[in-house]
């Protein structure tokens, strides 16, 4: 009883940290499928993110909710005008360009993080109702990892709707497929793609926020955190959010549950796992069409 | 569109050779002349012919094969484990440790290669990248063999050829960086302007035409990969018989990005980008972490932004660009 309670448990902060991976790789996913930019910048606007969030909860008072919402918009606003002005530099360049550009942005971003808020950690002040456990019988689950299984789910519900019953959701989906089909038959794909872009952000500012009791608010999260999203998008499969979403999954779980049952391997195993995984896909698990 | 001047001057830039000139005597004048100015500064010298000597061999691989790599520490971390490890339990003649860091290296890209070099693009990138996430967890994760977080310490290094016995003013150690850092760019050198050197240059260019020339792309590629990474081991075998401390930050992501940064900013593909880069580097980021590290973190940003948008061939590119305008040197641009 214990023993399946106790995986239960883990099963719980799985998801939950498979939730956030996912939130924060959908903008990455696209970025790379759309206009093949690897933007190793995008985990700082999660960080950036988290920053808002946790600025508006402790200083200004706000409502979780609510203040989810609000750095969730102003890190979209922040993507938005990045996109305008240095990611047009970025597009221009090479391969190794954009990583060692999208690095240098990481990089400015860290540090200004540092500038304004020092390099202690900090991690969002939660209301009583949400630290507390929920006892299901013999298992206890953190409330909050079940808000955010919830908050996640609805918002990764309300992308899969808007990509997959809106005007603009068949537009994006026809861009990742065919950029120059689309180009072809009309649609703006740059444009759509500077929305597409800011909504990305928006998304992983939202996860930076919601991740923080447990992936805690410091300067170097930009980088620290890097790997693990750049690891769902190449398993998913690039531009593939159904990857990406099966690939957080995947190894949101499977991280979780190996750090507990394998302690002396550590994060080991997710690293075998993924290099093992693009050895047999290069091109993704999950991606249409295989290797 | 290209015009025919413009075609031939890139196959010109491609393909030519790198022959010994006057230029080459300058990093030796350059390191005797420090010897005497260094003073206490001795070691940050070492220092920066540590990463002269890394950075080269990223440049063997980046510069010259065009693989993007994000892992390259992998084989530095190797390399200082090697030592350390060496210098433990085996023996603790230097020079015999760096060769077994360099075969430990070599052995490493032989083995991570083929499974890396298969791919293309950004797989490759997150794919070496995983590769020296996984050491770094491996070293974590091993603490009987590799001391874990508090790293390789407590060992001895004996004198070189037995006479020169490393000195706490780091005298000695000076002179052996500075003699496998010759060694190691004259062997750039030869391999760069060799047969081999030529067709990995062509891969570089153009991976389906030398594949459909007869040339073994992969296996051509693996090899390089091996070369490079068994001299990125010799840098991490150095440091680590220099400052007899192998830590887990010589497999960090961090270091990784750092020699790139370093290759970036002196120029790829021309050896000597290496030299200016990471003697650039490394003094500029020993001032500045002295007085605040995210100031440091942030100029780096910035810079690297800007050189890759106004000179992406670094600071050998603007050299050359300069030299071509007044209207001496060798005047490739």
């Amino acid at each position: 009883m214990k023993l399946t309670a106790t995986a239960l448990a883990l099963m719980v902060d799985g998801v939950a940290y498979a939730m956030i991976l996912f939130l924060m790789s959908v903008g990455l996913t696209i970025t790379l499928g759309v206009m093949r930019i690897a933007n190793l910048a995008h985990c700082g606007f999660a960080m950036i993110g988290g920053y808002l969030g946790f600025m508006l909860v402790s200083k200004a008072g706000f409502g979780v909710i609510l203040a989810l919402i609000v750095s969730a918009a102003g890190t979209m606003v922040l993507g938005a005008a990045l996109e305008r002005t240095v990611y047009r530099w970025v597009y221009t360049t090479g391969e190794l360009g954009q990583i060692l550009m999208t690095i240098g942005l990481a990089f400015v971003m860290i540090a200004s993080v540092n500038l304004v808020y020092g390099n202690d950690m900090h991690a969002l002040p939660l209301p009583s109702s949400l630290t507390e456990n929920m006892n299901f019988g013999a298992v206890s689950i953190s409330a909050y990892r079940i808000f955010i299984i919830v908050v996640s789910t609805v918002i990764a519900g309300v992308l899969w709707a808007i990509l997959e019953y809106t005007d603009y959701g068949a537009r994006l989906r026809a861009a990742v497929d065919n950029p120059r089909m689309a180009r072809c038959v009309g649609i703006d794909v740059p444009r759509m793609f500077s929305a597409t872009f800011a909504g990305g952000c928006g998304l992983a500012g939202a996860a930076g926020f919601l991740g923080s009791p447990f992936l805690p608010l410091e300067p170097f999260y930009a980088l620290e955190y890097l790997v693990p999203i750049l690891m769902v998008v190449a398993v998913g499969g690039l531009g593939s959010l159904k990857g990406s979403f099966l690939a957080a999954l995947l190894l949101g779980v499977v991280d979780t549950l190996g750090r507990y049952y394998v302690p002396a391997l550590g994060a080991f195993v997710i690293y075998l796992a993924v290099c093992a995984l693009l050895l047999w896909r290069p091109q993704g698990v999950f991606a249409r069409g295989g290797a | 569109m290209t015009t025919d001047a413009q075609a031939s001057r890139i196959v010109r830039d491609a393909f030519s050779r790198h022959p010994l000139s006057w230029i080459d005597a300058l990093p030796w004048v350059a390191v005797a002349g420090l010897y005497f100015a260094a003073g206490t500064y001795l070691p940050l010298g070492t220092q920066v012919m540590i990463a002269i000597i890394f950075a080269l061999a990223l440049d063997l691989a980046l510069g010259f094969g065009g693989i993007a790599t994000l892992g390259h520490a992998a084989f530095f971390g190797l390399g200082a484990y090697a030592a350390g490890l060496y210098a433990l339990d085996i023996s603790t003649e230097p020079i015999s440790g760096l060769v077994a860091a360099g075969l430990v290296g070599g052995i490493g890209g032989l083995i991570a290669g083929p499974l890396v070099l298969r791919t293309r693009g950004l797989t490759l990138v997150m794919l070496t990248l995983a590769v020296a996430t996984l050491l770094h967890e491996l070293a974590n994760s091993f603490k009987s063999v590799t001391g874990g977080a508090d790293g390789l310490f407590g060992y001895k290094i004996a004198p070189v050829f037995g006479i020169f016995s490393f000195d706490l003013a780091g005298r000695t150690a000076y002179w052996y960086g500075a003699a496998v850092m010759a060694v190691v760019f004259f062997l750039c050198k030869a391999l760069v302007n060799s047969p081999f050197g030529l067709a990995v240059r062509g891969i570089r260019e153009n991976q389906v035409r030398m594949r459909m020339l007869g040339v073994p792309v992969i296996s051509r590629l693996v090899m390089l990969y091996a070369i490079s990474g068994a001299l990125a081991a010799v840098a991490g075998g150095l440091s680590a018989q220099v400052t007899k401390l192998v830590g887990l930050d010589s497999l960090t992501f961090t270091l990784s990005g750092n020699v790139l940064v370093m290759l970036i900013l002196g120029g790829t593909g021309s050896l000597y980008g290496a030299f200016l880069g990471a003697t650039l580097f490394v003094v500029l980021s020993d001032r500045a972490a002295a007085v605040d590290p995210f100031n440091w973190l942030f100029a780096v940003g910035i810079v690297l932004i800007l050189a890759v948008r106004y000179a992406p061939q670094g600071l050998v590119g603007l050299i050359e660009q300069l030299a071509a305008r007044a209207g001496w040197g060798r005047g490739r641009a």
